[in-house]
């Protein structure tokens, strides 16, 4: 390593206060400090620091997302050569998902990394890692079909609007790449809903086979007609609880792998990366509110009020969301008390749109967002209430 | 007598603690105080270079208060007064002619010392020199003589890494410490508190104080963390510490009338070769206590204190006032590794659990330098993670952002007032954005006290 720490040693002049490129300071420390672990020392007490640090924390993060992106490359691919009544080998199956989700990561870690980028050249601060993951999440969420300069957009949106423009990693209210998923959502809704999306087709040569409708089990249970049972619908396109727990079903490119996602969730709770409080909540909140729609399901209610409250939390992006989004350290509540209240209310929010709102199949995404708005607000009241103990305590 | 039982806390596995053997260290060729350690006050040089001075005559008093006097160690001539940035008073140096003149402030019986009332012992302390261990909470400065504190709170043992053991500083001095005792039993009309470790013998028999037990890791021996838990410190309110070798250092001065110069001083860390306790006195030169040849690594930190709170300083200068502590460390090695943050780490510290160490434990102690292992960012940690560091009802990440905002208000109701830099020195630790929660907490004190 000595020659690349001479290599850097060499141009820092250069990139310095002073030097010819001063304003590209930031880029410069980025691929320094990715390449070499940094050796800054601390000044005064404490003299000797954690070994975490936010590229660290990051990179478990990404390592907990392995597993989900790993099945959904190969689920594309699967779900592609399905819909085309086409046998083919593990190898095919996973080619043609790399096919479709390299582009759409590098477009995402592209546009998303010019503007952080950008931001920290500006605002003469460090690089931030934050986008390491947001980059990353956003491509997971969506339709391997997503066109990709709506990713480049979508991305775009996301970390300025949703990030930068409240000051970077750390600042933000809302997650980053939710926010980028909500506006391709209302921007291009005709990209990332309805049954034509989820499936990975070449128009010009594929064939479609008969039968092939490209619904999500979620759209389908969602049009359960009144008086129905949700589950037995379900099942008559195909649908079974395993199968949804396994993912193999139309979905965005990492959401439909229950099994995966609880794989990187345990990697996230053992790590300590992510809070399992919120986990934990969010999956109680849609337990509990699915509960309480199929005790009102009756002739008069929807289908949807129907399907079991374990249906719910492994079709769409239910356990994506609960794990990976809900759990975002910054956008969440911050207190533990507020990670309980916080949590439970994303499921029973992302329960409640989708049993009850014909519109939007799915719930999760919103939910989140929404509550990511009045986490501050939850924990405002914790905060209070740890002042209100140290009055009381004085009188 | 109550036990507190603490789970939240850590103790940083950290290599290089003192074995427990004593030797004497030479007789210090100079001495000198260092007035930048003393918090709270502002100095006024009493002497010049040249004047001669005994053991207990005062170099330099605090402004506001010319009753706190800062006294002389040896006896000798001044040898050198060092200023530095802006003439700061940096170093008062005195030449020792080994002679021991003493300054007597008194001499008292037994009887005559049990007879003495408050302003009579406040006056002798000022007077003796030993008026600067007395430490005033909320602010941790120097206590004003003229408030009445609450109550009195000392913590009979340290947990923070590497410490001296107060017992074994201690297990010689107990009826000094006793004295000690019974002198600030007379200066709160509240109660003397004295908190123990779990195992204990040494103060068993320590009379006129409450006595409660704190069992955990660090930092259950800090004296804020145990205010908390027994009595907690509320706004307007005022309290008094004292470290427990200051309070046997009190009696003995009212046993010999003089000030006590003794002192025993752990040397620990890792990159020493020879690790013990030194019996020296205050002042003298870190070189009397570490020679050349016992540090083994090339670069080095010296620290008056521990590694989360102490001050750098460097071989050249001299034991603080109140140190029990000198900790030497590597200085963070220049060479980089690549990808460093994305390796397994068997081998890396971390309270987080995102390392291989976490799951497979292979060392039980680390050697630890001074490198920030990483990038100063914003908060990015969950603020709950903080507290599983800080055994208090208190959130220091939003009391951090209370202080960022100088929302003075906040930061009281949040409990700042209850908090010493010590307490959240794990917080910085920990922290993955690198954030000096220390700083932060001294800010918005120093904020509070202007605002009076």
């Amino acid at each position: 390593m000595k020659a690349l720490e001479k290599l850097f040693d060499k141009y820092r002049p250069q990139f310095k206060k002073g030097g010819k490129y001063e304003f590209f300071f930031p880029l410069f420390e980025m691929t320094d400090t990715i390449l070499l672990w940094t050796n800054e020392r601390t000044k005064s007490g404490p003299h000797v620091r954690d070994a975490l640090d936010l590229k660290r924390f990051m990179m478990i993060v990404i390592v907990g997302l392995i597993p989900a992106t790993l099945f959904g490359i190969w689920n594309v691919g699967y779900q592609h050569y399905q819909a085309i009544g086409v046998a083919a080998s593990f190898g095919e199956l996973f080619t043609y998902g790399l096919w479709k989700f390299l582009p759409i990561l590098l477009v995402s870690y592209a546009a998303g990394g010019f503007w952080e980028v950008l931001f920290a050249l500006v605002r003469k601060h460090d690089v931030n890692e934050g986008f390491l993951v947001t980059g990353f999440l956003f491509p997971l969420v969506l339709p391997a079909t997503i066109p990709l300069w709506q990713v480049a957009v979508a991305i775009s949106f996301g970390t300025v609007i949703g990030k930068e423009v409240f000051g970077g990693t750390g600042m933000n209210i809302l997650n980053p790449a939710l926010t980028a998923r909500a506006f391709v959502f209302f921007a291009y809704p005709g990209k990332i809903s309805g049954d034509k999306v989820w499936t990975a087709i070449e128009p010009l040569k594929d064939k479609i086979i008969d039968g092939f409708s490209g619904a999500t089990p979620l759209a389908v249970a969602a049009s359960t007609p009144a008086g129905g049972n949700a589950v037995q619908h379900a099942a008559g396109a195909g649908f079974h609880f395993m199968d949804l727990f396994y993912g193999f079903y139309a979905g965005s490119i990492g959401e439909t792998s229950t099994l995966a996602i609880l794989i990187g969730a345990v990697i996230l709770i053992i790590t300590g990366v992510a809070s399992w409080r919120i986990m934990v909540a969010v999956f109680a909140g849609g337990y509990g509110a699915a509960l309480l729609f199929n005790a009102l399901a009756g002739d008069g209610a929807a289908g949807m009020f129907t399907l079991p409250a374990y249906y719910h939390l492994v079709m769409g992006g239910f356990a994506f969301g609960a794990v990976f989004m809900a759990t975002d350290p910054v956008s969440a509540a911050q207190t533990n008390t507020g990670k309980w209240v916080y949590g439970f209310l994303i499921g029973v929010l992302a329960i409640l749109i989708r049993t009850v709102n014909p519109a939007y199949p799915e719930g999760m995404m919103l939910a989140i967002l929404f509550m990511n708005l009045f986490s501050p607000l939850v924990d405002y009241y914790v905060v209070k209430a740890n002042i209100k103990r140290r009055l009381s305590r004085a009188q | 007598m109550a036990e507190y039982k603490l789970k939240r806390g850590y103790d940083i596995p950290l290599a290089g603690a003192a074995e427990k053997t004593l030797e004497s260290a030479a007789v210090p060729d100079k001495v000198a105080l260092l007035p930048n350690e003393f918090r709270g006050i502002k100095p006024r040089l009493m002497v010049k270079e040249g004047d001669l001075v005994k053991i207990g005559t005062p170099l330099f008093t605090d402004k506001q208060n010319p009753d706190i006097r800062f006294v002389s160690p040896v006896s000798g001539r001044v040898g050198a007064v060092n200023r530095g940035e802006r003439r700061m008073l940096m170093e008062i140096i005195v030449e020792n002619d080994k002679k021991g003149d003493t300054e007597k402030i008194g001499d008292w019986s037994e009887e005559a010392v049990k007879k003495m009332q408050r302003g009579e012992l406040i006056r002798h302390l000022l007077a003796g020199g030993l008026w600067p261990f007395i430490i005033q909470r909320p602010f941790g400065i120097i206590a004003n003589p003229e408030e009445r504190p609450r109550d009195i709170f000392i913590s009979a043992f340290d947990t923070a890494p590497l410490a001296a053991k107060t017992g074994f500083l201690l297990k010689e001095k107990m009826d000094d410490f006793q004295r000690g005792i019974d002198a600030l039993v007379k200066l709160t009309e509240g109660k003397v508190y004295l908190s123990l470790p779990k195992k204990d013998s040494l103060f068993a028999g320590i009379q006129g104080v409450e006595k409660n037990v704190f069992n955990g890791p660090h930092p259950a021996g800090n004296v804020g963390v145990q205010m908390h838990h027994i009595k907690p410190l509320n706004r307007g309110e005022i309290v008094w510490q004292v470290r427990p070798e200051a309070v046997a250092l009190i009696g003995e001065f009212f046993r010999t009338g003089c000030f006590p110069t003794e002192r025993i001083v752990a040397v620990a860390g890792s990159s020493l070769k020879e690790r013990k306790y030194f019996k020296t006195i205050t002042g003298a030169p870190f070189i009397t206590l570490i020679p050349q040849e016992n540090i083994i690594d090339r670069s080095i930190r010296l620290i008056s204190g521990n590694v989360l709170t102490g001050r750098t300083t460097r071989c050249g200068s001299y034991i603080g006032f109140y140190d029990t502590l000198i900790t030497v460390i590597p200085e963070g090695e220049t060479k980089r590794k690549l990808l460093g943050y994305f390796r397994p780490g068997f081998k890396t510290e971390s309270f987080s659990k995102t390392f291989m160490s976490a799951l497979i434990p292979t060392k039980k102690e680390y050697t630890l330098d001074t490198r920030l292992k990483g990038g100063v960012r914003a908060f990015v940690m969950s603020p709950t993670d903080y507290q599983k560091v800080l055994p208090m009802d208190i959130m220091p990440v939003q009391l951090a952002k209370s202080i960022l905002a100088k929302d003075i208000e906040e930061m009281e109701g949040l409990g700042i007032l209850e908090l010493d830099e010590e307490d959240l020195a794990l917080c910085s630790y920990i922290c993955l954005s690198k954030t000096d929660f220390g700083k932060i907490l001294r800010d918005g004190l120093n904020m509070i006290q202007k605002e009076g």
